[in-house]
């Protein structure tokens, strides 16, 4: 049986914006999140992402696309735990054109950015939560995507951690014009968004 | 090379896990080379067997002699260009379980009709000259610490009495299927003491070999044999050197038959055993393979990693398994009691399909893992818990 999550939504997030969205559990947030990364297809309806309409893509020219405009950021971190900090970050640049030193430079710039450049061979195992998510923080921006995807990047975290997240996301809104999409539960986390959404039972306010 | 770091660095996550997977498949690879190579000892009278030498044996049974005046009339049968002719003797060599295969032999041409066996022309020529000259297989010698000039004391069981073999040379195989552990001794010295002991065995021998001068015309000369034969006291059944040795090896066909069964079990356990783990560990992983999709990493990069850790797993494991096959094929054939398999060695055959059967395991064992995370969906992906 087929259950209607998201019906007759429609937005718009201008370039350089930095969107909240806000909802209860269930609601379909995450789902809107997986439309516009272009990890999920909607059953109907168009996805247009920076004037590419996703939802026309082959799987193989999504991935393509994804790997070039998009960063994810994800609630638990999602590092590869048999690679160090500055290897899980060169692994977006593993599929571009880049040789070995330019990957390396660019990924302990990325780290440098989110304030670990002095743990990049430390693994995942080896950090704390905050830092983790400051190493997918890194991951996601190394290719210099135009738009960052974060679901729910403080969920893990205590008061602290989230709020050094939230800054860094900030500071990379303002000081690198990245467009953000955010998921979260979060008042404090939504107040560092210029924008706030609230979704609830499918429908968008 | 991402790829190749990223494999390396899986396989040592659960190391336990995947020394014993590898384990597993060096236990079954060694089983399956030891059992192959005991088949491969079984049937190396057949392997070794020439297609121009016809065998000519009494038309009931090889245990029944004939009689040694064929031996001018088959050689006048076009095409035929060498006869020579065996007995077995049997005997008792220290103790009965002493065992190789001792034959008393045409002096004169029982070597130049079988070439592999590489005798030094004055070992051939005391052969002739000694009454009781033997020559004896290299293996033999080693064993028993024998050496030219020894005096090689046997009881008899078909022939019975006492019986005194001199050593007069030592055959080395030509290649290294021949068999090296016979003992075969001058037949005049087994014809004569049938004269004075039992003169109705005398003019008998065992088998004649026929050396054909074109293997083509085989069915044409082994016809002319039996043909020639045919309604006297002692008719023929000639066939190829092949399809006699062949006639031993069928005796034991069930046996070999369960055995090569077993060896095709070793493989399905080698697959088994892979599977299970390749698909835990792809279970394991699937969030993962989910980020590195999210990622813009392609199906190919994915089936690179599956495959190549399984591929790893199988071909090292296979690796040590062939490694430690000749060792231990070599404290086998020392174990096993003497005589039972003249020639047990390693063939590259064996080896050919030990490391054929792991590589195949080793592709088949990734298919289901592969096609699991090709189908996953990177949204059901990430929702995986690992």
């Amino acid at each position: 049986m087929e259950i209607p999550v998201l019906t007759n939504i429609s937005f718009e997030i201008p370039e350089g914006e930095f969107l909240a969205l806000m909802g209860p559990s269930g609601s379909g947030k995450t789902t809107i999140l997986n439309l516009v990364a272009g990890i999920d297809r909607p059953t109907s309806g168009r996805v247009i992402v920076g004037g590419t309409d996703v939802t026309t893509l082959s799987e193989s020219a999504l991935a393509v696309w994804r790997a070039s405009n998009i960063g994810f950021v994800f609630q638990f971190y999602n590092l590869m735990p048999v690679l160090t900090a500055i290897e899980n970050v060169t692994l977006p640049l593993l599929l571009t054109k880049m040789n070995k030193k330019e990957r390396a430079e660019r990924a302990a710039f990325a780290l440098e950015v989110v304030g670990l450049g002095d743990r990049i061979h430390h693994y995942p195992r080896q950090l704390s939560g905050g830092q983790e998510q400051r190493v997918a923080i890194a991951r996601a921006i190394v290719s210099d995507p135009t738009l960052l995807v974060a679901d729910e990047p403080t969920g893990d975290l205590d008061k602290k951690s989230a709020e050094d997240i939230m800054d860094l996301l900030e500071r990379l809104n303002k000081e690198f014009r990245k467009t953000i999409i955010m998921v979260t539960h979060d008042p404090r986390a939504a107040e560092k968004a210029h924008i706030i959404r609230n979704l609830d039972k499918g429908e968008l306010s | 090379m991402f790829i190749l770091k990223l494999t390396f660095k899986n396989l040592l996550r659960h190391k336990l896990r995947s020394l014993l997977t590898m384990l597993g498949i060096t236990i079954a690879v060694l089983l399956f080379g030891l059992i192959q190579t005991v088949i491969s000892a079984w049937n190396a009278g057949v392997a070794a067997s020439a297609a121009n030498r016809l065998v000519v044996v009494h038309s009931v049974s090889f245990i029944f002699p004939l009689p040694l005046s064929y031996r001018p009339q088959i050689e006048k049968i076009p095409g035929v260009r060498t006869v020579s002719w065996a007995n077995w003797f049997s005997g008792i060599y220290i103790d009965e379980k002493q065992f190789f295969a001792r034959m008393a032999v045409d002096p004169d041409n029982y070597f130049a009709v079988f070439p592999e066996f590489v005798v030094p022309d004055s070992a051939l020529a005391e052969l002739r000259r000694q009454r009781n000259g033997a020559i004896i297989g290299a293996q033999i010698a080693k064993k028993y610490k024998l050496q030219v000039g020894d005096i090689m004391p046997m009881e008899g069981d078909i022939y019975p009495g006492h019986w005194e073999m001199k050593v007069v040379g030592i055959y080395h195989g030509r290649d290294k299927g021949t068999d090296e552990s016979q003992m075969l001794f001058n037949w005049n010295y087994l014809d004569q003491t049938m004269v004075e002991r039992q003169p109705g065995r005398a003019g008998r021998v065992g088998w004649y070999i026929v050396d054909i001068e074109d293997p083509g015309e085989r069915a044409r000369i082994s016809a002319a044999i039996d043909n020639l034969f045919a309604n006297s006291p002692a008719e023929t059944k000639t066939q190829t050197e092949k399809e006699f040795q062949q006639s031993f090896v069928s005796m034991s066909s069930a046996i070999l038959t369960a055995i090569n069964i077993v060896s095709m079990v070793i493989i399905g356990v080698i697959l088994l055993v892979l599977s299970n783990t390749m698909i835990m560990t792809a279970r394991e992983r699937f969030r993962e393979y989910a980020v590195l999709k999210t990622l813009g990493f392609s199906g190919i990069h994915l089936v690179g990693l599956i495959g190549g850790e399984s591929l790893f797993l199988a071909c090292t494991g296979a690796a040590v398994g062939v490694a430690l096959t000749f060792p231990i094929s070599a404290g086998v054939e020392q174990g096993l009691p003497s005589g039972w398999f003249p020639v047990f060695n390693v063939e590259v055959l064996t080896i050919v399909l030990a490391a054929g059967a792991a590589l195949l395991a080793g592709v088949v064992a990734a298919l289901v893992p592969v096609a699991r995370t090709l189908r996953m969906s990177i949204v059901d992906g990430l929702r995986q818990v690992g």
